[in-house]
């Protein structure tokens, strides 16, 4: 059968094996990966120290481009709401919409995407330039796993600073929207706070953290096993940075689709 | 001490260790010579673990390496030292941190007992005091003998040494070089020297291996290294273009054609 095929069918079908091979190695590294973070994150002792300053690193620092991102991003919304909601005299619900779409989708989704691309690309710069000069190598002939060393102090950081600076841009985003729904659209401040909680419940702030949490994971991960693959000097380690932060943007979109599907099928 | 049996390695279909076989002796210092990529630092590291043979095996006092995983591979690797090519000092840490890292990691020493063997081993390598700079503010040369104080710290059987000169000036290599002959006399230790530095490689081989095309050519001292029949050898000890090692010697064609070119323009007005 397989022998039959014509020659520009064969080299496609062989070009469609090698890709299929090539996806699940990939898939089947990440994995590896993930689940020797998860076991090597239980190991005693936890390197604290390295641990704090990855959440400085990753968290601390990414406190303002969050803030104002969640910000502009929570005015957007009361601005676009209110474009539909003053046809219906609805004005009132914009405080609703923007907390509800904040909490449940843009705040853990947003976040995730920055944090993937301002740490997550600098995580893998880092291992990747680690890699290429020998570092890595150098860490292993000292006896050193570079999974504990490098990747679980990354891999909590990132699982500890992801729900807490989502939370972040959940109060800034709808802050944001208080701002429009207050003083440009004359919305009670009272009112806008009663119509911003009223309709929230705990599975919507819980269904956002779990989100971040899994976003955690999924950005250090990708940044890790990209930038430990790194190879071929300098432009490796670009191509290893540009690989994670675009493998990461998938990822997170793609579990949010994920995520969101078994919240509403599931979780109603 | 170091048993290499058959070792093979290729990456993505290319050979770059054919059938590998040699001894090194406990004690001795043995230098592996080749052109550069020629599978000598590839060698070098399948000693240590870092890489795995499609074929062959590694024995080191009696245990195959290349059949190692996890803590019983980390518990071999603390017999060796490594100095790499580029030293690989880590960024992140100063040069204290950098020599006392495996101290921090594999003993119970006290912080203080750290800093006293981190000196030691700055010391023995002249480099007394430098501990709190960082690996950025150093020399090649410098870089290199942090690298192999780093190495020493835990007061390894085996040090491997990858291009242990390469890029350094020549008074710095010499430096190396006596390093690397005083840590075999005074402390014993079995080295693995891989350089294409023939002035280096006399000054510290007990024992030459010359490898190319992916395999051992010959192993001897230096003395019939240096009397060796084989023209291979002989053409990379004198360092001749001309020989049996024909690969990168240029195209006299391209030249002529090149000059062709260059006078035809030369002559055209402006």
């Amino acid at each position: 059968m397989i022998a039959s095929l014509k020659p520009p069918l064969m080299e496609t079908a062989a070009a469609a094996g090698r890709w299929a091979v090539d996806l699940f190695e990939y898939a089947g590294g990440l994995g590896l990966l993930f689940v020797q973070s998860v076991g090597k994150g239980f190991m005693r002792p936890l390197r604290l120290p390295s641990v704090i300053y990855e959440l400085w690193k990753i968290g601390v620092q990414s406190w303002f481009i969050i803030t104002v991102t969640s910000l502009f991003i929570g005015m957007v919304l009361a601005f676009q709401s209110a474009y539909q909601m003053q046809r219906l005299a609805a004005e009132m619900y914009i405080a609703g919409l923007v907390s509800l779409s904040i909490v449940r989708e843009i705040g853990p989704v947003i976040t995730a995407l920055i944090v993937a691309g301002r740490s997550g690309s600098a995580i893998a710069a880092e291992l990747g330039t680690m890699k290429v000069t020998e570092q890595i190598d150098a860490l292993q002939t000292l006896a050193a796993d570079p999974v504990r060393h490098l990747v679980v102090p990354r891999f909590v950081a990132m699982i500890v600073a992801l729900p807490i600076l989502t939370l972040l841009a959940d109060a800034m985003g709808i802050f944001g929207g208080f701002l429009i729904g207050t003083l440009k659209l004359g919305i009670l401040p009272s009112l806008y706070w009663k119509m911003t909680y009223l309709p929230l419940v705990y599975k919507d702030l819980s269904s956002g953290l779990i989100k971040a949490f899994v976003f955690g994971m999924i950005i250090c991960v990708v940044s890790c096993f990209e930038g430990l693959r790194a190879a071929g000097g300098a432009e490796g380690v670009g191509r290893a940075t540009t690989v994670a932060v675009v493998g990461s943007f998938i990822l997170i979109i793609g579990a949010d689709l994920i995520f969101t599907a078994l919240f509403y099928f599931i979780w109603r | 001490m170091i048993q290499i049996r058959d070792l093979s390695k290729a990456f993505n279909g290319t050979p770059v260790l054919r059938h590998v076989t040699l001894a090194i002796k406990a004690g001795e210092t043995m230098v592996v010579m080749g052109r550069s990529g020629c599978g000598k630092s590839v060698l070098l590291k399948h000693l240590i673990g870092l890489l795995k043979p499609d074929a062959g095996s590694v024995h080191v006092d009696g245990i195959d390496i290349t059949q190692l995983s996890g803590r019983s591979l980390d518990k071999l690797r603390m017999k060796f030292g490594m100095l790499f090519q580029s030293a690989a000092l880590f960024d992140s840490m100063s040069v204290g941190e950098n020599v006392g890292f495996a101290l921090r990691e594999h003993t119970t020493m006290s912080p203080g007992a750290i800093r006293k063997r981190v000196q030691e081993c700055l010391e023995m390598v002249g480099l007394k005091g430098i501990e709190a700079l960082a690996p950025s503010e150093l020399s090649g040369g410098m870089r290199k003998r942090v690298g192999l104080a780093r190495a020493l710290a835990m007061h390894p059987e085996i040090i491997l040494y990858d291009e242990p000169t390469t890029g350094i000036d020549p008074v710095m290599a010499d430096v190396i070089n006596r390093l690397i002959v005083a840590l075999r006399d005074q402390l014993k230790v079995t080295s693995v020297v891989v350089t294409h530095d023939m002035s280096s490689a006399y000054k510290v081989a007990d024992r030459m291996a010359m490898l190319y095309n992916g395999s051992i050519l010959q192993v001897g001292t230096p003395e019939e290294i240096r009397r060796s029949a084989n023209p291979a050898v002989q053409q990379f000890i004198r360092g001749e273009a001309e020989g049996p090692i024909q690969e990168g010697l240029p195209d006299p064609n391209a030249f002529s054609r090149l000059a062709l070119g260059v006078s035809a323009a030369r002559g055209k007005p402006r």
